[in-house]
């Protein structure tokens, strides 16, 4: 009964692909905009926060239509891209994490945010006195007592970008073997005569890995807290 | 070695101060809330003032007049804070090195000796400072102010959080770093008994002025 078959270790792999693609190259912007949001007062903070929050609110099949408008063929960006460095976002895997990648962006920034906001900035002041410019003060000091929470906001980024749908349905559709994630595959699955098995076969799979994501997630709060009291 | 001229409106408390050091220990005495460390801060640079100038050891660190603000990390300086602040991800050999290792000096094992010695740190290098006495936690933090080979000390109330059996039990070290650490210090504090013991000269803070300086004599 719970045998998968190549399709849907097809649409798992790259489900795990997609993911990782978009937590690996989310994970530095999303630090800086938390630093930036956690240490910076500038003329536009709240409007950036907001905009940075509104793949979580608006309905998915907005932010995958405007993505599609912005990085499709036609698109401004995406026309760009496309003729002069060669990177085509449309109805491609890339897409697929582009996609999972701004719906994620929210959820990732959040724990690094509140990780680097947690920090005593009386630490970083020490390492100032002994010599620390300000960039090796974030990279010997900040950085690694966020680390858990970096981890922690790239665990959840993760998860989510392994199950988003609306979002990359819209922008990329829903090709096996190209954009055709575990939720699309699912999806499909249960408008086809006898695809129960396989659908459950799959929603079993996404339960795992979202469970083991929270968990993990959890897992780095807690070092973070016993880092920060210095055990 | 150290002149500060400064002005320093903060809230509604204003602070003026201007002395003249060659001292080997500058206490800076006053009560709670006379500014003593906004100076410290100051000198550090970690504040900086509206007016005036800070001259350490020949170098002007700060010159409003002609714009001149060097960043704290240049400054060449060490600071002693009155809660330790060691970092809590490094142990403590990993605190004690920081110093040398961001101003990009070269190992220097004679000097390092000689400070653990001093300070009868060197059981306890590979601790996390959450599982140090308040006592130990500041000696360490005193090792690694040393360990940055800065030109000037900065200590702001370094007893000021222990109880009375942990000051007693790290006052001989401060004397004794006075005597042989060759670092010129500025100490601040109110507590009177303290400075008599440790300071060359006394700069007396209050309500943001200083109003009396000189020997250890006028604390009386």
């Amino acid at each position: 009964m719970f045998e998968i078959s190549p399709a849907e270790w097809t649409a798992i792999l790259l489900s795990l692909r997609v993911a990782v693609i978009a937590t690996l190259v989310a994970t530095p912007f999303g630090i800086a905009l938390a630093w930036l949001l956690a240490r910076r007062d500038f003329w536009g903070k709240s409007v950036l926060d907001a905009v940075v929050h509104l793949p979580l609110v608006l309905p998915p099949v907005v932010t995958g239509y405007l993505l599609l408008l912005t990085f499709g063929r036609r698109g401004l960006v995406g026309g760009f891209l496309a003729d002069h460095l060669g990177i085509v976002f449309a109805f491609r895997w890339t897409g697929a994490a582009l996609a999972c990648g701004v719906m994620a962006f929210p959820l990732l920034v959040r724990p690094m945010r509140l990780s680097i906001e947690a920090i005593d900035r009386r630490l970083e002041q020490a390492a100032e006195t002994l010599g620390a410019a300000p960039w090796k003060v974030f990279f010997t000091v900040t950085l690694p007592l966020a680390l858990p929470g970096v981890l922690a906001g790239m665990v959840l980024g993760f998860a989510k970008a392994i199950g988003e749908f609306g979002a990359t349905i819209t922008f990329v559709s829903n090709i096996p073997g190209e954009t055709q994630t575990i939720s699309s595959a699912i999806y499909s699955l249960i408008q086809t005569p006898d695809g129960d098995a396989a659908a459950g076969r799959l929603v079993i799979v996404s339960i795992v890995l979202a469970l083991g994501a929270l968990i993990a997630a959890e897992w780095f709060a807690r070092r973070a807290t016993a880092r920060l009291h210095g055990n | 070695m150290l002149r500060v001229d400064v002005e320093k409106q903060l809230g509604e408390f204003s602070l003026s101060a201007s002395f003249t050091s060659e001292g080997r220990v500058i206490g800076l005495f006053g009560a709670s809330g006379s500014g003593k460390s906004s100076l410290v801060n100051m000198i550090a640079g970690l504040l900086r003032p509206d007016r005036g100038t800070i001259v350490i050891d020949g170098e002007t660190v700060d010159d409003t007049a002609a714009g001149i603000h060097v960043p704290t990390y240049r400054r060449r300086i060490g600071y002693v804070f009155q809660d330790a602040r060691l970092f809590p991800h490094l142990n403590v050999a990993q605190n004690l090195d920081y110093g040398r290792r961001m101003n990009g000096l070269a190992p220097d094992p004679t000097q390092h000796r000689r400070i653990i010695d001093l300070l009868d740190i060197g059981a306890l290098q590979d601790r996390r400072p959450g599982k140090l006495s308040g006592g130990e936690r500041q000696r360490v933090a005193l090792g690694r102010a040393l360990l940055s080979k800065p030109r000037l000390l900065l200590l702001d109330e370094p007893l000021g959080a222990l109880d009375e059996g942990r000051k007693l039990e790290i006052l001989p070290y401060l004397v004794r770093l006075r005597d042989e650490a060759n670092v010129p210090m500025v100490y601040v504090s109110h507590d009177a008994a303290e400075l008599r013991q440790l300071a060359t000269q006394i700069v007396m803070l209050k309500q943001g002025r200083v109003t009396s300086l000189g020997g250890v004599k006028v604390l009386t």
